[in-house]
């Protein structure tokens, strides 16, 4: 699955410092290849999501590049790297519907109201809100927010889709069942994710690659390949031995970072 | 996926939610005129069985009667002062969401500006009124001025914070899709802003009028072209108290019908999204 041979982008010594002294990421060295489902790793303050707003464009490096390696020749396009992102809140907007919701990317890209419905139609579909198209959010389920969330960051055909922690707030039932609904999207619509989690049984479910990361400075600590096939099922993989193996590597590699804080207190 | 509760045959706590609705929402109505139409009573039964002169305190029905006689006077008086207190709301209003928008858009601007914005507000308007019938010639625009200083901060205020409010993530996404200004402003900042405009709207529709009202009182005017307050202070020259008490009685039924116009407003157009119009089911 993992194709670094042609990554879609790379991370080359990527540092942040924000105003306030604090190094919130350090060095980081990365290839995110083509279709992979990567998952940053790790405690809070790792710099997991400040890693993830830096890929986004949403704050700018203090230090090394990100290069995009499928943008057109000597063009930073936005387009050609269209992104999708999916906040830890559904981040939805109170007063419009969740069709509304879902139309704002194309309405900000100059998309007729006309000529995305069928494409609204479709995202909504595939994230199962085909019948609460003119609900309110207020009307909706944190589960069914995030749903809505999904599909907003999905309607541009997104090449790269960036998830910082989308279902931590969610309870474990919904969130199995938005953690299988979005890998049975990713395998039909092949994207490249990059999930932020601080959860290791979310990352050892979903993923193929792992980047554990540590905090104070924010550092990547190890990259784990998870190499088990998809479609990953919950009776397949979820409750077989080789999901455990996985676990106690990550979870390993995890503690690894948590002894470092220790010793540094 | 989820599959929406079948809503079509309506469950008893439908039922005993609409019910709820239905009496609260009469109780709006009649409660609040319930204890007017007591008070009044009580009120006229105080005048009659103690034979309370006119001249101190006057019956409600000696009121009424007035007003319906006077009618043809307090009314083109009524006429003016409802001009004018819809004429400094709308400035207010013009003023107020152009200045909150230059807030919005340039800290400089903000930093220099808000201060005088606030000494215009804390100033009492009595103080300043004189000032400005000195120096500016027509009355009506005089006046005008008055009420508009008393009317537009509430709308200044609650529309920069309305403008900041927009949440940061939602910020950020339209960012990230390369909002133009343009679109940021429509599609987010202001519906974001909207509540607490509407918020500001409500108190500077009852500010208009006071101001209206005080900067009427200051000018001391008479003759044809003035409003209610004009009647009031008329009414205390002459001592015919009951006209006093019909002339109030009309700037508080004023103040009453801007106050539900807006607040019907708000309800309008938030009612389907903003907390503050929503009905939390317990």
């Amino acid at each position: 699955m993992a194709d670094i041979s042609k990554p879609l982008l790379s991370l080359r010594r990527v540092s942040k410092r924000f105003a306030n002294g604090t190094l919130a990421l350090q060095d980081m060295s990365l290839d995110i290849g083509d279709h992979d489902f990567v998952s940053f790793l790790g405690p809070s303050g790792c710099g997991k999501s400040t890693a993830l707003r830096l890929i986004a464009g949403l704050s700018s490096a203090s230090g090394g590049e990100i290069v995009w390696h499928h943008a057109a020749s000597g063009s930073a396009d936005k387009t050609e790297r269209r992104l999708g992102f999916v906040f830890q809140e559904p981040t939805l907007m109170p007063w419009a519907s969740v069709e509304d919701n879902v139309y704002l990317p194309l309405r900000l890209a100059g998309v007729a109201r006309d000529a995305a419905a069928p494409k609204l139609r479709e995202t909504l579909s595939m994230v199962g809100l085909t019948k609460f198209a003119q609900v309110y959010p207020r009307e909706l389920s944190g589960g069914m927010k995030m749903r809505v969330s999904i599909a907003r960051a999905l309607v541009t055909h997104p090449r790269l889709l960036l998830m910082d922690e989308p279902f931590a707030a969610l309870d474990e039932m919904t969130r199995n069942k938005l953690n299988n609904d979005l890998l049975a999207i990713w395998r039909e619509h092949r994207f490249t994710v990059i999930f932020v989690t601080h959860s290791v049984y979310e990352s050892a479910y979903l993923s193929n690659r792992i980047v554990v990361m540590a905090p104070r400075p924010g550092r990547v600590v190890q990259e784990l390949t998870i190499d088990e096939p998809y479609p990953r099922s919950n009776d397949d993989y979820g409750l077989s031995s080789r999901y455990q193996t996985h676990i106690r590597a990550v979870q390993k590699a995890l503690h690894g970072t948590l002894d470092g804080i220790a010793i540094d207190h | 996926m989820q599959h929406p509760i079948d809503d079509t045959v309506p469950n008893q706590a439908a039922l005993r939610l609409e019910r709820d609705r239905k009496r609260e929402a009469a109780a709006r109505v009649w409660l609040p005129l319930l204890l007017v139409a007591a008070l009044l009573a009580l009120w006229e039964t105080v005048v009659r069985v103690n034979q309370i002169p006119h001249y101190i305190l006057p019956a409600p029905s000696l009121v009424l009667d007035t007003l319906l006689k006077n009618w043809s006077n307090l009314a083109p008086s009524l006429w003016f002062t409802i001009k004018l207190t819809l004429m400094a709301l709308a400035a207010a209003v013009v003023g107020g969401v152009l200045l909150a928008m230059a807030f919005a858009l340039s800290k400089w601007v903000e930093i220099g500006l808000f201060p005088i914005a606030v000494v215009l507000q804390v100033t009492p308007i009595v103080a300043i009124a004189p000032l400005i019938l000195i120096y500016v010639d027509s009355t009506t625009t005089a006046l005008l001025i008055c009420a508009w200083i008393v009317a537009f901060f509430p709308i200044l205020s609650n529309t920069v914070i309305g403008l900041k409010s927009a949440d940061s993530n939602l910020r950020d996404l339209y960012t990230l899709y390369g909002a133009t200004p343009w679109q940021r402003f429509r599609y987010l900042l202001v519906p974001s802003a909207l509540p607490y405009f509407l918020g500001g709207l409500k108190i500077a529709g009852g500010l208009s009028l006071i101001g209206a009202v005080v900067a009427e009182f200051t000018a001391g005017s008479a003759g044809k072209n003035t409003g209610l307050a004009s009647r009031i202070l008329e009414s205390m020259f002459r001592t015919e108290i009951p006209m006093m008490f019909a002339a109030l009685f009309l700037v508080s039924l004023l103040g009453i019908v801007i106050f539900v116009v807006f607040a019907a407003l708000a309800k309008w157009l938030l009612g389907h999204w903003h907390e503050s119009e929503l009905r939390r089911e317990l």
